[in-house]
């Protein structure tokens, strides 16, 4: 059926804010999606909370919402709005939840809408696990069988049926308590009758344990004529067991024969044929290695993260063509964009390997429990493709930027035998080097898969890469022609990689290599394996004869991205090098895009005009520029990731667009950038690097406590404290200097202050800042975590000018063009700056979007060499907004076992969410409930323990509340504090004084907020920790800083609720 | 050891030999979905004198085993690949891609830059090559790929005698064998078929001796116009039900007056798009043809359309009860499969 023209106005709901689980491939599959709408002249309504994506920007969908994802303001925008069609399946689980509850409240029939796509009722036959079993039942597919037992008696008959291991999973307790895998009978009785005991509803289930299966999955798309195709077949390298997220993936599929294959085919097929997916289904499977037995895990009716990865492994745009469907069209109806001859209606073929590998926050997060599991705990992740499994698996290890350039690990070497044969069967992020590690000591791959139940073949492919480290070690530059070499890099070896091994200098190995005439070429991604020509020129480097990428004589720039998303660089990275690329674009010069990120709109398909799918090292991004001799390269949207590479580029003379590499420095350097203060008179908080612990406590002393410490090269604040008092910062330097010898501390006087901030513009001439943000937290919690107003509420036009006075004249200093990021304190009405980033920075898109300047674009022409005057701007501040919209931060802590939840200098955050609103206290209630924050209400009951500094000050705040008519949980020292205050308050238990302690409290479910003001972050005994960990994990909503509970007591007195706010569009923000 | 393949236009390509170690000549044509089935590719009689190009650079992951193959011999000619492997492993895996085709007699080379070569065969046409082990001049090659003659391949892989695959069932089908593959014959035997496989020069008179409630006409290699049965459908339509697919079906089409011409690069893949005219439903199939019907004679009507390249991929003649696709139908029973074609060339109704 072609277009269905009663479809004039769909709504399209996002994914709302970065969580782990639920990352930045939601606004690539929803960017496409309203493209794709807009395109056929529908228009779309877009609903998303999240600021920091390219879907909700200006000029993206007809009308832009940046509001809370509830249904209140969702029906709200539609009541507004008034769309006929709701597409479900592009915001992730919760835009699929969120259009499944719309429907279920009858409100989609109130308004008339319909949804297009997959149906509601499909969706929910995949949805829930009653309804799962029953379709499976239903199309013949076998699933790991499972029953609820409620004696050990039934416990036992049912696993003598289904055969050992069996897991055991104990009805209604939290996070899997009480739950095991049992190998035998008499495992089975302990594990069982402990789960009995302590289910609530002396319920069991007891579920065929499929653990080391192989994971296979396949993306596939069904169009309403019922013609469907397999888009790809993807394998987990780690079998059933580690969540697919946290899993090295291979596209396509590699260990099956064509009867496994097609097995697994079919059946994914025959499900989506048979609840009639209109759109992208995601099929899990396990698939027993030694026989035909499979197993269907899931089931996703909706894009994902593996449709992604499958959209970019392939080049075959599922959102957009799963949107296609949803307006009417059949898939033979529908273009295939990579070619501009053939149609969707074919399964793409690719003639390369790709590999995925999760990117995780372990290196922030140095406490975090590292066993990877069931539950994901990946931030981002890396797609690498190459002609062969090893190129691949190496280029994905160099992208993920934690120093890897070959397999060899040094923790890894450090680890005795037995160490990491136990460290390989309990897999963490490490798995693959102490892998390498144990193959390197000569460890059988037979035993090895053995332990790992991993398939030998991959094994044997690691083996490889190993055996030619080893090779390489024995070998001299005078022995290395061009035969090895050539071998060296087809197996996917770097300069860098290949110069440790050989114990070389990179230059020497560059040099061998251009002597040799060993360089890449550039093969096309197509999706049909080159039988038809491409138009989309999406490339990868290979070794080898051939050379598709043709550079043009046009004039032409690269951008670099930003590579995986991380804590501390996620989407707004992209979202500056998209824009980059969109500008250069309207000037009419060829885009040159290089990332190595899967999840992001830079690597879509149409985004740039030429996309290199690499990663991000000096060697492989200068192989690129070798080829493509653009004017220039544009660093300053990608992050550190592309900022790092500035001065690399300028000693091989490539031209940077923007502020030059020795700026870059002198604002990176931080003794530089002192004097560069001092010469400018301006103020920061007095400070020093140190080299040693007596050095350090002797500055201390001069300097006075609180003090600020840091190590000295840092991103996103990571091992960032604040010490209060000499025995903390012992400890902190002692702790420091045994990680790090070759690098000082830095240690800065803390100044408790409010924390400004600014992204502005400078052409060396004029300085144009688009807004002023302020804090809502004081110093000292992370700017990336604090909640952001804009406009500012509480400075005065002294301050604001001398934020423009520094501005102005630092970004003059360091000959800015483009990009630079100030962050100041001001404490007792004077201004101190506390870090400058010479690049775009994460609070961008937020800035672009709620002041409407667009940022990135004029900071792109400047790089050009226009001018802000020329561009009808000029030096000062933009005329600020009356509406206020204020970031909030958004955490996905209850995700990362053992992990500091509280607020402070090291960055912990995940994602954002915006509130909007036409007054502060408006603005901060929508961003609360956007953020999913409880609101309490009178009858709420809040447990509070505060720590002494803060007493007097929480005092008020508490008051306030009990007027509200909430009531008090605490501990000894703050029930006492309320309680000779006249607040009522139920004294708990601490930890140590037995159960049922504040835990239990919290357990139960009767607390709605918890204030928790800690004296010190991470330290996993204290009780505070315990709390706050119990808090993530029951999703209880904590506050850890009291300048956000003061916002929260505000936001309970305006009275302000879901009816009494408005929803207001994204063009009404003025 | 080293070997070159040399194409027609002199190009030449250098990699590893392995497999069958020795010189061969062949029609070298590539195909996008051998990174799962490689074995039954090999043994498939209509690989004959093909030299067979592999997009996917991996090739022989999963190994070998003795029951997944077409047929007991090996047709292919050469397999190029880019990286053969030599450590499979999979539960069913026996022997290695490389010790299964030195067995069989085929030639492999690789190290190859498979999608240079596979580029150049799609902008210049499919072409002879050979496999030279030493330096051989282009005269030289030129010379050996004159001599490949491809008139002769149905007839190097058709059965010798007439035999019996099953011996019961309700309806009586008469196998033309062009170089049938096994898992056609058992997707025939699966529907409740007496099947009797004839030589592909067996004559009408033979063939109807049985009284075949239906004639097949399978897949093979080379020109539908060499092969014999075409004058032997001649003479069987209108006596009897006649269907076929892939080469099969292009003879049944050149014995119908149908047009058929030489694609320029072919199709050899696992996914080519076709639709169901009639239903308007897109399959996506499995085909191995270089050739292709261009032009439908008085009351041949087109049934299946490649969606891609607009081609015609099935044709019927009800007037002389005979069918035809151009796909090779993996037989499947579920609603996006193909077995429906099988049915529908057994159906009861005409």
């Amino acid at each position: 059926m072609p277009l269905d023209k009663s479809i004039k106005k769909v709504l399209v709901i996002g994914s709302g804010p970065i969580v782990i689980g639920q990352a930045a491939e939601f606004d690539y599959s929803g960017t496409q999606a309203c493209r794709a709408i807009e395109e056929e002249g529908i228009e779309v309504v877009l609903v998303n909370s999240n600021p920091a994506t390219i879907m909700t920007d200006r000029g993206m969908a007809s009308e832009t919402y940046i509001e809370p994802l509830t249904i209140e303001y969702i029906e709200k925008v539609i009541e507004r709005e008034r769309p006929d069609s709701v597409i479900a399946g592009m915001g992730g689980q919760t835009g699929l939840n969120l259009t499944c509850e719309l429907y279920d409240r009858g409100i989609l029939d109130k308004y008339n809408m319909k949804v297009i796509g997959t149906s509601i009722e499909s969706v929910k036959e995949g949805e829930d696990r009653d309804s799962f079993k029953k379709l499976m039942e239903r199309t013949n597919q076998p699933i790991a069988p499972s029953a609820i037992v409620t004696n050990l008696e039934d416990g036992f008959k049912f696993a003598a049926e289904i055969g050992y291991p069996v897991i055991v999973r104990p009805a209604y307790t939290l996070g899997g308590t009480g739950g095991g895998i049992a190998e035998d009978e008499s495992q089975l009785e302990e594990i069982l009758s402990q789960g009995l005991h302590l289910s609530r509803v002396g319920q069991v289930l007891l579920e065929k344990s499929i653990k080391g299966w192989k994971e296979i999955e396949f993306e596939v798309i069904r169009d309403g004529a019922g013609n469907c195709i397999t888009v790809c077949s993807m394998e987990n390298v780690d079998p059933v067991g580690v969540h697919t997220g946290d899993s090295i993936v291979v596209a396509p599929a590699l260990t099956l024969a064509e009867k496994e294959y097609n097995m697994l085919r079919t059946a994914a097929l025959d499900i989506i044929s048979s609840i009639e997916i209109k759109g992208g289904c995601n099929v899990q499977f396990a698939l027993n290695p030694n026989s035909f037995e499979y197993a269907v895990i899931e089931i996703n009716p909706r894009v994902s993260r593996s449709s992604a990865l499958a959209s970019k492994a392939t080049g075959y745009p599922i959102a957009k063509i799963a949107s296609k469907i949803a307006l009417g069209y059949n898939l033979d109806e529908i273009k295939n964009a990579v070619t501009g001859t053939t149609y969707a209606c074919f399964e793409p073929t690719i003639d390369y390997v790709v590999t995925k590998i999760p990117k995780w926050p372990f290196d922030k997060f140095f406490g975090a429990k590292r066993n990877l599991g069931t539950k994901m705990m990946a931030t981002g992740e890396v797609m690498a493709i190459g002609s062969t499994l090893e190129s691949s698996l190496l280029k994905g290890v160099r992208s993920l930027e934690i120093g890897q350039y070959t397999l060899e690990h040094k923790a890894s070497k450090e680890r005795s035998l037995e160490e990491l044969i136990n460290r390989v069967a309990t897999p963490d992020d490490e798995r693959l080097f102490d892998l390498a590690e144990l193959i390197r000591r000569g460890y059988p791959l037979d035993k090895i898969a053995e332990i790992t139940i991993m398939d030998n073949f991959f094994l044997k492919k690691i083996k490889n890469i190993v055996d030619a480290e080893e090779a390489a070690k024995k070998l001299t530059l005078k022995s290395f022609d061009k035969a090895t070499m050539l071998a060296y890099k087809k197996m996917g070896f770097s300069d860098r990689g290949l110069s440790q091994l050989l114990g070389v200098s990179v230059p020497e190995i560059y040099n061998l290599r251009k002597e040799l005439g060993v360089i890449p070429v550039y093969k096309k991604v197509d999706t049909c394996a080159g039988e038809f020509e491409a138009v989309s020129p999406y490339y990868y480097s290979t070794y080898d004869e051939e050379n598709e990428a043709v550079p043009s004589d046009k004039r032409k720039v690269i951008v670099i991205g930003s590579g995986p998303i991380r804590i501390g660089q996620g989407i707004e990275f992209d979202y500056c090098s998209v824009h980059s690329v969109f500008a250069l674009k309207k000037a009419g010069i060829e885009t040159i895009t290089i990332n190595n990120n899967p999840e992001t709109v830079s690597t879509d398909f149409d985004t740039s005009d030429k996309l290199y799918f690499e990663p991000l090292t000096e060697e492989d991004v200068y192989n690129i520029i070798e080829l493509e001799k653009p004017e220039g390269v544009i660093l300053q949207f990608g992050g550190q990731t592309a900022i790092k590479l500035a001065n690399f580029l300028d000693e091989m003379k490539v031209p940077i667009l923007g502020t030059q590499p020795e700026q870059i420095d002198e604002a990176e350097d931080r003794e530089k950038f002192d004097e560069i203060l001092e010469k400018l008179d301006i103020k920061r908080p007095k400070g020093k690097a140190v080299w040693s612990v007596e050095e350090g406590v002797a500055e201390a002393n001069k300097l006075e406590y609180p003090l600020l410490v840091r190590p000295s090269y840092v991103l996103g604040g990571k091992g960032m404290e604040i010490t209060r008092n000499e025995t903390d910062l012992v400890n902190y330097l002692t702790n420091a200097f045994k990680n790090d010898k070759k690098n000082p501390v830095l240690i800065d006087r803390y100044l408790g202050g409010r924390e400004l901030e600014v992204d502005a513009i400078c052409d060396g001439e004029d300085v144009l800042i688009p807004g002023i943000m302020e804090h809502l937290e004081r110093a000292g919690v992370h700017s990336g975590d604090s909640i952001s107003i804009y406009p500012p509420q509480n400075i005065s036009d002294k301050i604001i000018g001398e934020i423009m006075d520094v501005t102005y004249r630092i970004a003059r200093e360091l000959k800015v063009i483009g990009m630079i990021n100030i962050q100041f304190i001001e404490y007792r009405d004077e201004l101190y700056i506390i870090e400058v980033n010479p690049r775009s920075s994460r609070t961008v898109p937020y800035i672009t979007k709620v002041t409407n300047v667009p940022v990135i674009d004029i900071a792109t022409r400047i790089m050009l060499g226009e001018s802000l005057k020329s561009m009808g701007y000029k030096s000062g501040i933009a005329p600020k907004t009356s509406t206020v919209a204020i970031k909030v931060p958004v955490f996905s802590t209850e995700k990362l076992p053992r992990v500091e939840v509280s607020l402070g200098p090291e960055m912990r955050s995940t994602g954002e969410v915006l509130g909007v609103g036409n007054s502060f206290v408006e603005a901060m209630y929508k961003g609360f409930v956007a953020a999913g924050t409880t609101i309490p209400s009178a009858g709420s009951t809040i447990l509070a323990t505060v720590r002494d500094i803060d007493k007097e000050k929480f005092l008020p705040i508490a008051k306030r509340f009990a007027a509200l008519g909430c009531k008090f949980i605490s501990t000894a020292g703050t029930g006492k504090l309320l309680q000779d205050n006249g607040i009522e308050v139920q004294i708990s238990k601490k930890i140590s004084e037995g159960v049922p302690n504040v835990l239990d409290v919290i357990r139960s479910g009767m607390v709605d907020l918890i204030v928790d003001i800690p004296k010190k972050g991470n330290d996993v005994h204290s009780d505070g920790f315990k709390i706050r960990r119990t808090a993530a994990e029951c999703s209880v909503s904590l506050m850890t800083s009291l300048d956000t509970v003061a916002a929260m007591v505000e936001v309970m007195e305006s009275g302000y609720n879901s009816e009494n706010t408005s929803v207001i569009k994204l063009a009404e923000v003025k | 050891m080293k070997a070159e393949l040399i194409l027609e236009n002199g190009m030449r390509f250098t990699g590893e030999l392995f497999g069958d170690e020795r010189e061969v000549v062949g029609e070298v044509i590539f195909a996008t979905n051998m990174a799962v089935g490689y074995q039954e590719a090999i043994t498939n009689p209509a690989s004959a004198g093909q030299i067979v190009i592999t997009t996917f650079p991996l090739i022989g992951n999963y190994g070998v085993n003795a029951i997944d193959i077409e047929s007991d011999k090996a047709a292919m000619t050469a397999l190029v690949v880019r990286e053969k492997c030599d450590f499979p492993s999979n539960f069913r895996c026996e022997t290695t891609l490389d010790s299964f085709m030195k067995e069989k007699g085929v030639v492999g080379l690789c190290g190859i830059d498979t999608r240079a070569l596979t580029r150049i065969i799609r902008d210049n046409g499919t072409m002879k090559g050979i496999i030279a082990l030493n330096d051989m001049s282009d005269s030289n090659a030129k010379a050996k790929m004159a001599g490949f003659d491809e008139s002769k391949l149905v007839m190097s892989v058709t059965t010798k005698e007439k035999y019996t695959y099953s011996d019961k069932g309700d309806r009586n089908v008469a196998v033309i064998d062009l170089g049938v593959k096994r898992s056609t014959l058992e997707e025939l035997a699966k529907r409740n078929a007496k099947v009797t496989v004839f030589p592909a020069d067996a004559s009408a008179d033979e063939i109807m001796a049985i009284k075949p409630d239906v004639v097949f006409l399978s897949g093979g290699p080379g020109n539908p116009a060499d092969a014999p049965a075409v004058e032997t459908v001649k003479n069987l339509l209108g006596k009897v039900k006649v269907c076929g697919i892939a080469l099969g079906h292009m003879v049944i089409a050149l014995a119908l007056g149908c047009k058929v011409e030489k694609l320029s690069f072919g199709h050899h893949g696992g996914n080519y798009p076709v639709k169901d005219l009639a239903s308007g439903r897109v399959l996506i199939t499995a085909q191995n043809d270089n050739y292709v019907i261009t032009g439908l004679a008085d009351g041949v009507s087109e049934i299946f359309k490649n969606v891609n390249d607009g081609t015609i991929a099935g044709f019927e003649c009800k007037r002389k009860n005979a069918e035809g696709v151009l796909f090779t139908p993996n037989g499947g029973k579920s609603v996006f499969q193909d077995g429906f074609v099988f049915d529908r060339f057994l159906s009861k109704e005409d």
